[in-house]
């Protein structure tokens, strides 16, 4: 570690950061007239280095190259402004959680589109023609390109910034962006500057995409990674604000160019190689940010956050028929070890079923009563499976104390993380669940001495009698039931009502005595403590656990899980993960594009069925009902 | 004997001043109205009292405590109730579990994990419900309710905890005239029957000359008046803010929508 060593890691930093800010400025602006958050910009970005490579390739030379990357913003643009034509259009109003769960779907779309259209290997791109040398520095080469690249960010930056203050579309912009009726009363075409700004955002995504195509190679995992990035770098950066997202992918560049920098250190006798913590780094950053100053460096508070949906009828207590309804599926699920003999791949789907139940209502737990949308339950479940499965790995625990261990390291987890989430509401405390979630799987991931990094662990078999999946069938089931009775209890007895209470109307909750805060955090601590049940279950069902099943994938999972059955009832869950798993496990399993049948799955229901299932059959009987 | 007493309270948005130097204090038992126009500061004011802003400076004493930079749980603690400007109930709770929440957490009950809400209480809420004229629809969704009768069910949520103080911002604002004045009679027959203090805003002045037992009166964030309906009628400040500008007492209605910090 010396000085030249740190200088060249800052500005190959520096470098990185302009990606980085292309995609979260688009993201920004795009927020702030909007409000909606793009989850797929990320999306845009990897299509943005797809087209350029496929340009740079096929017509090649200097205006395949250059040419080729104004080409592609231009176009990636232009399919910005058509997803938001057809698409988003038409959920302006919905609730956010609806939003971003639509800008989701698109993700699998796209990144299966173009799996189809490029195919799975990784495409490196030609050199920069004219930049294709390096310059040196403190005796190391840094390529000609990224010095490029260092000034490029800077430029747009100050293009955009001289666009909003000067020309007629950017006063409308920053109109919008600060008050988004009195564009309406201003009698502008809301409908138009929707289109133009989603166009320009797209646009800035795809440059950044497409400048990236000599840097490195386009991959089908860009657009999870890059919009994970950009979503610190705009949350650390402010919503809304290009200059505060510059700042923020500036900083964060640098703290993992840092991180790299340092390298390994001995301390305490122990040695720590700092450069394996760079994910790590970068969720911490967001984190002190988000604590410090919730609404970023360069953010203004965000008005009034609006509900999951429509306020939900009163709770009553279960129907004798519901009673009876449940009694029944009870006995049909105890039968089925009996139908085993004949095919045992029933008892492996009603274990996944069972687990998945138990996973959504945990998080219907916190996102329904609790009005809680958190993107990153996942850390929950990776937090109890990996707690199990490292107790088995290392001090070879007995089963019963690893699912023991499941729950509380979980617990343990969600009181920490909790602590913070509660402070924050709407997108940003789904942004911070999301980042909580990352730093559990980059820790995961990139700790493999302890974790065995991205192998996982494996060999966490359960022992005679559970063996017999017959018969571990019957335990997860009766930890299934148990959990999800004690959370149906507990939103009866008065904690739940406090939860409700603090979600409906937190003003009042307040001024009744209620501390909302605190009510939200042990609420978020049992949902926790519930999904660690699942993941320990899920350990030992599967006989392994991997970094890549904890992912933002597994979150995301749940809250389709819990909208496809209807989040307004506590039936709802139950029924969309059962639904939803059993999908997964066949229909899903057959098709090479699962992803682009789960995102219309999901559009579908954003648009078509925003009660899911439970509360559409509800509103079926009642409108039978009126009808006899 | 005074009850609460507030002393030079302040507060600024910015360059506004919302609250500026205000003093006055509520006697055991008193009915005391705030009037003023749009914009004077008596939410602002309100909302100081009742924890949900920090006074920039003065004193707000209750008692014998200092409420000034307390939590609004704390201060509902203390004994003082409050409704909203806004009404504000929990919609996804029937008319009576809505007052139960209010006992429940009064009882200290809130963390409880294991026994049903809906059987805590309910007597008593019922018992409450019937003194705001609301126990028909104890078991409706709140949601569902007019404006004017969630006031009431507010009312009865602010009364659960049995408080010595009662705050009630605009408690008629969204009701028909002839609504408002029997909701103000029947606040006050509670009130004088339990001996709350009440300190309460309305934009009614035929509302607040039949019933309140002295006013005072608020206008850019200061107090110009203080007295019985007489004084107030005739002084000449609060004549020349409510008549110089050619606006009468019949004020026009606030929105009700409009945002509450
Ligand atoms: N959170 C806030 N931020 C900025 N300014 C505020 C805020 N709350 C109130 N104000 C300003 O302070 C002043 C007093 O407002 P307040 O709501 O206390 O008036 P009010 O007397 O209750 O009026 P009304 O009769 O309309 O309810 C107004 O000018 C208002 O715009
Ligand atoms: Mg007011």
């Amino acid at each position: 570690m010396n000085v030249s060593g740190f200088i060249f890691q800052a500005l190959n930093g520096l470098s990185s950061a302009s990606g980085l800010f292309f995609v979260a400025a688009g993201l920004s602006l795009i927020f702030g007239v909007t409000r909606i958050v793009n989850i797929a910009h990320g999306s845009l970005y990897m299509l943005g280095t797809y087209v350029a490579y496929s340009l740079a390739t096929k017509i090649g030379g200097g205006f395949g190259f250059w040419g080729g990357i104004v080409i592609t913003a231009c176009l990636v643009g232009l399919l910005g402004a058509a997803i938001e034509f057809v698409l988003l259009r038409r959920i302006y109003r919905a609730p956010e959680l609806f939003q971003l769960l639509a800008t989701f779907a698109l993700i699998l779309i796209i990144n299966d589109a173009t799996l189809w259209l490029w195919g799975p290997e990784d495409l490196l791109g030609p050199r920069a023609p004219g930049m294709r040398d390096a310059i040196e520095i403190f005796g190391r080469r840094l390529p000609t390109y990224d010095l490029f690249l260092i000034v490029i960010a800077p430029v747009v930056l100050w293009i955009l910034h001289l666009g909003l203050a000067r020309t007629r579309f950017g006063r409308l912009v920053r109109a919008a962006t600060q008050d988004r009726e009195m564009v309406g009363a201003l009698g502008v075409n809301q409908a138009m500057l929707f289109t133009a700004v989603f166009a320009l955002g797209s646009f800035l995504a795809g440059l950044g995409g497409a400048l990236q195509v000599a840097r490195e190679p386009a991959n089908l995992a860009m657009d999870l990674t890059v919009i994970g990035d950009a979503f610190v770098v705009v949350v650390v950066g402010g919503m809304g604000s290009i200059t505060g997202a510059y700042l923020a992918a500036v900083i964060i560049a640098e703290v993992k160019a840092l991180c790299i920098a340092i390298g390994t250190v001995s301390m305490f006798g122990m040695s720590l190689n700092f450069s394996k913590f760079t994910l790590v780094a970068e969720f911490l950053v967001m984190a002190a940010v988000l604590i410090a100053r919730p609404y970023g460096l360069l953010g203004r508070p965000q008005g009034a956050v609006r509900g999951v949906a429509d306020p939900e009828d009163p709770m009553r207590p279960a129907t004798p028929a519901l009673k009876f309804l449940g009694v029944v599926v009870l006995g049909a699920l105890m039968a089925m070890p009996l139908m085993a003999q004949s095919s045992p791949y029933v008892l492996i789907l009603g274990i996944d079923v069972m687990i998945a139940v138990l996973f959504a209502a945990s998080l219907h737990f916190i996102m329904g009563p609790g009005g809680m949308h958190s993107f990153g339950h996942a850390a929950y479940f990776g937090l109890g499976a990996y707690g199990a499965a490292l107790l088995v790995k290392w001090l070879a625990a007995p089963m019963g104390l690893a699912l023991l261990a499941a729950p509380i390291t979980a617990l343990l987890g969600a009181l920490l993380f909790g602590w913070f989430a509660v402070r924050l509401s709407g997108v940003y405390l789904a942004m911070l669940t999301l980042a909580f979630a990352q730093i559990v799987w980059a820790a995961v991931f990139q700790w493999e001495d302890l974790t065995g990094g991205s192998n996982g662990v494996i060999g966490v078999w359960p022992p005679a009698p559970f063996s017999n999946s017959s018969v571990y069938f019957i335990l997860v089931l009766l930890l299934t039931v148990i959990g999800v009775l004690a959370l149906r209890r507990i939103l009866f007895a008065p904690f739940g009502y406090a939860m409700r209470a603090g979600r409906d109307s937190p003003l009042r909750a307040e001024a009744i005595g209620i501390d909302v805060k605190r009510v939200h955090w042990l609420g978020f601590a049992i949902a926790g403590l519930v999904c660690g049940v699942a993941g320990g279950l899920f350990a030992f069902a599967k006989g392994s656990i991997s970094p890549e099943t904890i992912g933002v994938g597994r979150s995301i999972d749940g809250l389709v899980m819990v909208l496809l059955g209807g989040i307004q009832t506590l039936t709802g869950p139950i029924v969309g993960a059962s639904v939803f798993a059993v999908l997964q496990d066949t229909i899903m399993r057959q098709t090479e594009y699962w992803r682009a049948l789960l995102g219309l799955i999901i559009l579908l229901l954003v648009m078509a069925f925003p009660a899911g299932i439970v509360g559409g059959v509800i509103n079926l009987l009642r409108r039978w009902r009126t009808a006899s | 004997m005074t009850d609460l007493s507030i002393r030079s309270l302040a507060k600024a948005f910015g360059g506004v001043r919302a609250v500026n130097d205000v003093s006055f204090e509520v006697a055991r038992g008193e009915f005391l109205a705030m009037i003023g126009p749009n914009g004077a500061g008596k939410s602002t004011c309100f909302n100081m009292i009742n924890g949900q802003l920090r006074p920039d400076s003065g004193e707000i004493w209750f008692e014998r405590a200092n409420l000034a930079g307390l939590a609004p749980r704390e201060i509902w603690r203390l004994g003082v109730g409050r409704t909203f400007q806004v009404a504000a109930t929990f919609g996804s709770m029937t008319v009576v579990e809505n007052v139960q929440m209010a006992l429940i957490s009064h009882a200290g009950e809130t963390y409880r994990l294991w026994k049903p809400a809906a059987s805590r209480y309910r007597a008593r809420a019922l018992e409450l419900l019937e003194q705001v004229g609301m126990k028909d629809a104890a078991d409706r969704a709140s949601r569902e309710l007019a404006y004017g009768d969630v006031k009431r069910v507010e009312l009865a949520m602010a009364l659960a905890n049995d408080p010595r103080l009662l705050l009630m911002d605009e408690p008629t604002a969204g009701m028909a005239p002839r609504e408002r004045n029997a909701l103000i009679a029947l606040v006050k027959r509670l009130v004088v029957e339990k001996g709350i203090s009440v300190l309460f805003t309305e934009h009614s002045m035929d509302v607040v000359f039949a019933h309140a037992d002295r006013i005072i009166v608020l206008a850019r964030g200061r107090l110009i008046a203080d007295g019985d309906a007489r004084t107030i009628r005739e002084h000449p400040k609060v004549q020349e803010v409510y008549f110089g500008t050619g606006k009468t007492f019949a004020r026009v209605e606030p929105k009700p929508l409009e945002p509450q910090p």
